[in-house]
């Protein structure tokens, strides 16, 4: 093994930073998937009627479907009777605002860099901290109350706001629409509700923050989005798992619908349990994010810094209706070890004149596999669509693997589609150059990585940049070639 | 401040360096030339540390501390500087974001604090018209889609920014029309000073109008084979390799 392999070694086996967990007391539901289970966790939530016949309905199809086997990943078949469906951190009372809130889970999010404690305002952004199964809780809400926008968990929007819940969820993406999500519909706990009414700008960046914390326990959480006409809201989401050995399965859906001239920028940083060195253990990340550009010129904005999980599955999409309607992708997603990535996006043009962005740069380490799918499809009637994607491969060392599979199907003969595609390896050139500059390896890879990733970077809102940029390089650590 | 006792060295099975001798002290100027494949860049990329060059005998001092046992990136923070005859290509890394990083790096190693925004910009202007380089090249990503003259610049910007004791310019005239020479050649002489010193490694004695060099050494076969001033230089573009050639098969 050269030097640069040694190395390219050390920096990709870093640990995982978030691996511990918290001793708190849960409130479960025994093993398995049946209709009771459904009903305890719609009886748990305190559910109208209307939504327990909702799971109910998602349940029998679920039943009937068959997990999907055309991803570019491999894993032994997941006994879905093993899985615990729904785990709550036991709250004496239930928390009206963040003082009832169990310090033990404050100092949980705290640890994890997330302050729920309001009077940290100086990064300026409300969050929705949802632990297991549960929203735990949900910072600024007065102050974006008084602009008439709701951010709140899940459990409280079909309380409180059942006639938008009702309406807009499984608007996006049909109960029906995969394997993963038809569970999810059954099964889901928690996640973040958001509603941004007409002409209103969201003046703070919104953020959930997912994290699993018992064992032997799925998470399926749904977040739902509506912009009204003309308002603007930029959500970021971010998630970690503690190191168990087992696998732990994450299915959520993520449903955006954006009225005429409303912009949503959503941004992840998912950095999910990988796994050890060897494989072991790591989380299942079976995601659908589907985003409807409902209205003329509506806007919907993907980023996402995927570093994390054993699998992810996982391909954030836009529906674009509304004519002029815009859609874009950008994602990062490294790869180290044992872990696999099918991950990409779809763009579905509808509308006139509707435009898409695609930028995909994958990076794959270790005995990684790292795969782009992507889909832009221009209906018939999309007169004047236009397309452009970039994806890039970056290649660390010569165990891993790199793929691409893009999709195109155009019925209208208006169309402009750009497609480009570039696959590198870090050279031990770049290394040395860096070497001789003064710089040691480790910088060295992280800056090249980020240099690569820059396009993408550039996206996330500040705070975040900076956090994706060390969680790069950290997950980098040991893996240059 | 360098000092090079019987140098050898070899890249897989091929020796190329059989025994370099060679003492550079403070405030020279030591010019290494030869003929294609005679081992001047091998000798520089050993010196800078490359690892595809494996050290088969000899050893190397520098400021009294033994070369061949350091890191690279330590020989760059002791004071050595290549630059190199090919520069790398960084894409999305601009030159200003590269140099910051390298000369935080170098100061944290020294003992010294980092450089915040705005004294680490004051040192970059005052290097940029040192070296007559335009800010908009240092926007862009470190040496991607420079023309030659503009990835040399570059490199004599950086060894502007890093102040090395000793820097060594592998073939830096090449690709460079005489313009650019100029500039690069003006750039290195401002840079000069009584506590450091210069290895140019060229081909050609043309670079050596400019940066006019103490001492000038011919490599043959891996060896010095002859040294001498400058005057040394202006025989052999007068008279090529060929007669020291014979010389050596003479010996």
């Amino acid at each position: 093994m050269s030097k640069d392999n040694q190395v390219l070694e050390e920096l990709t086996s870093k640990e995982y930073e978030h691996g511990w967990t918290t001793d708190i007391e849960t409130d479960s539901a025994p093993k398995g998937l049946n209709e009771d289970i459904i009903r305890f966790i719609s009886a748990k939530k305190n559910e109208p009627a209307w939504l327990l016949e909702w799971r109910m309905k998602a349940y029998q199809q679920w039943t009937k479907m068959k997990e999907p086997t055309w991803a570019n990943v491999k894993f032994p078949e997941i006994n879905y009777q093993d899985v615990i469906y729904y785990s709550a951190p036991k709250q004496k009372v239930t928390p009206k605002n963040l003082e009832d809130v169990d310090p033990e889970l404050i100092k949980t999010f705290e640890k994890l860099g997330i302050s729920l404690t309001e009077q940290k305002r100086l990064t300026g952004i409300a969050v929705d901290a949802v632990i297991d199964s549960v929203s735990v809780a949900t910072t600024f809400k007065e102050t974006l109350g008084e602009l008439g926008i709701i951010f709140c968990s899940f459990s409280e929007a079909v309380q409180k706001h059942p006639d938008l819940v009702k309406k807009y969820m499984g608007s996006v993406v049909p109960v029906n629409d995969n394997y993963f999500s038809a569970l999810n519909s059954a099964v889901f706990t928690d996640g973040s509700f958001c509603y941004i009414p007409k002409g209103v700008r969201c003046p703070m960046e919104l953020s959930t923050y997912f994290r699993i914390n018992a064992a032997n326990t799925g998470q399926f959480e749904r977040t739902l989005i509506v912009a009204d006409e003309g308002s603007y809201v930029s959500y970021l989401e971010g998630c970690t798992a503690p190191q168990r050995d087992e696998n732990q399965l994450h299915a959520a859906v993520v449903e955006i619908y954006a009225m005429k001239d409303a912009t949503v920028k959503y941004s992840t940083v998912q950095n999910w349990y990988p796994g050890n060195k060897e494989g072991k253990g790591g989380i299942y990340n079976f995601v659908t994010k589907r985003g409807l550009c409902y209205g003329d010129s509506s806007k919907i904005s993907w980023t996402q810094v995927e570093t994390g999980s054993a699998i992810t599955w996982k391909y954030p999409s836009c529906i674009l209706r509304g004519d002029n309607s815009m859609g874009e992708f950008y994602s990062v997603a490294v790869t180290n070890n044992y872990q696999q990535a099918d991950t990409g996006t779809k763009m579905i043009h509808i509308g006139k004149n509707t435009k898409s962005r695609i930028v995909s740069k994958g990076i794959s380490a270790g005995h990684s596999q790292n795969s782009y799918r992507g889909q832009v499809h221009i209906m018939k009637r999309a007169e004047g669509a236009r397309n452009f994607s970039q994806c890039d491969s970056l290649l660390m060392g010569d165990q891993c693997g790199a793929h691409t599979f893009p999709y195109i199907d155009v019925e209208n003969n208006t169309a402009r589609i750009e497609h480009e595609a570039t696959t590198s390896k870090i050279g031990e050139d770049q290394i040395f150059y860096c070497l001789q500059r003064g710089i040691d390896e480790e910088s060295a890879v992280a800056l090249i990585v980020n240099g690569y990733a820059k396009e993408v970077l550039n996206q996330l809102p500040m705070e975040f940049a900076v956090e994706a940029q060390k969680l790069l390089a950290l997950t980098l650590e040991g893996s240059v070639g | 401040m360098l000092t090079i006792k019987n140098l050898q060295a070899k890249i897989g099975e091929k020796q190329i360096l059989n025994g370099i001798n060679l003492e550079v002290k403070p405030g020279e100027v030591h010019a290494i030339m030869g003929p294609n494949g005679s081992g001047k860049s091998t000798l520089a990329s050993v010196l800078a540390g490359r690892e595809e060059y494996e050290v088969t005998g000899g050893e190397v001092s520098f400021e009294g501390k033994d070369l061949l046992e350091m890191a690279p990136e330590d020989r760059a923070r002791e004071g050595v500087f290549l630059a190199f005859q090919y520069p790398v290509e960084i894409p999305g890394v601009s030159t200003i974001n590269f140099m910051k990083t390298a000369v935080n790096q170098i100061r944290g190693y020294r003992g010294q604090p980092t450089l915040d925004a705005v004294s680490f910009l004051g040192l970059m202007k005052e290097k940029m018209k040192l070296v007559e380089i335009d800010q908009a090249l240092l926007n862009r990503a470190l040496n991607e889609g420079f023309s030659g003259g503009e990835k040399k610049r570059n490199e004599i910007f950086q060894m502007a920014m890093l102040e090395p004791k000793l820097a060594i310019l592998d073939e830096t005239d090449s690709g460079l029309d005489i313009d650019a020479l100029k500039i690069v050649s003006n750039g290195v002489n401002k840079l000069r000073n009584k506590s450091n010193a210069v290895i140019v490694v060229t081909h050609y004695q043309r670079l050596l109008d400019y940066i006019v060099p103490d001492f000038v050494h011919v490599l043959y076969k891996g060896k010095i084979v002859k040294s001498g001033t400058k005057e040394l230089a202006l025989e052999l573009e007068a008279k090529g390799y060929d007669w020291i050639k014979e010389e050596v098969s003479v010996l």
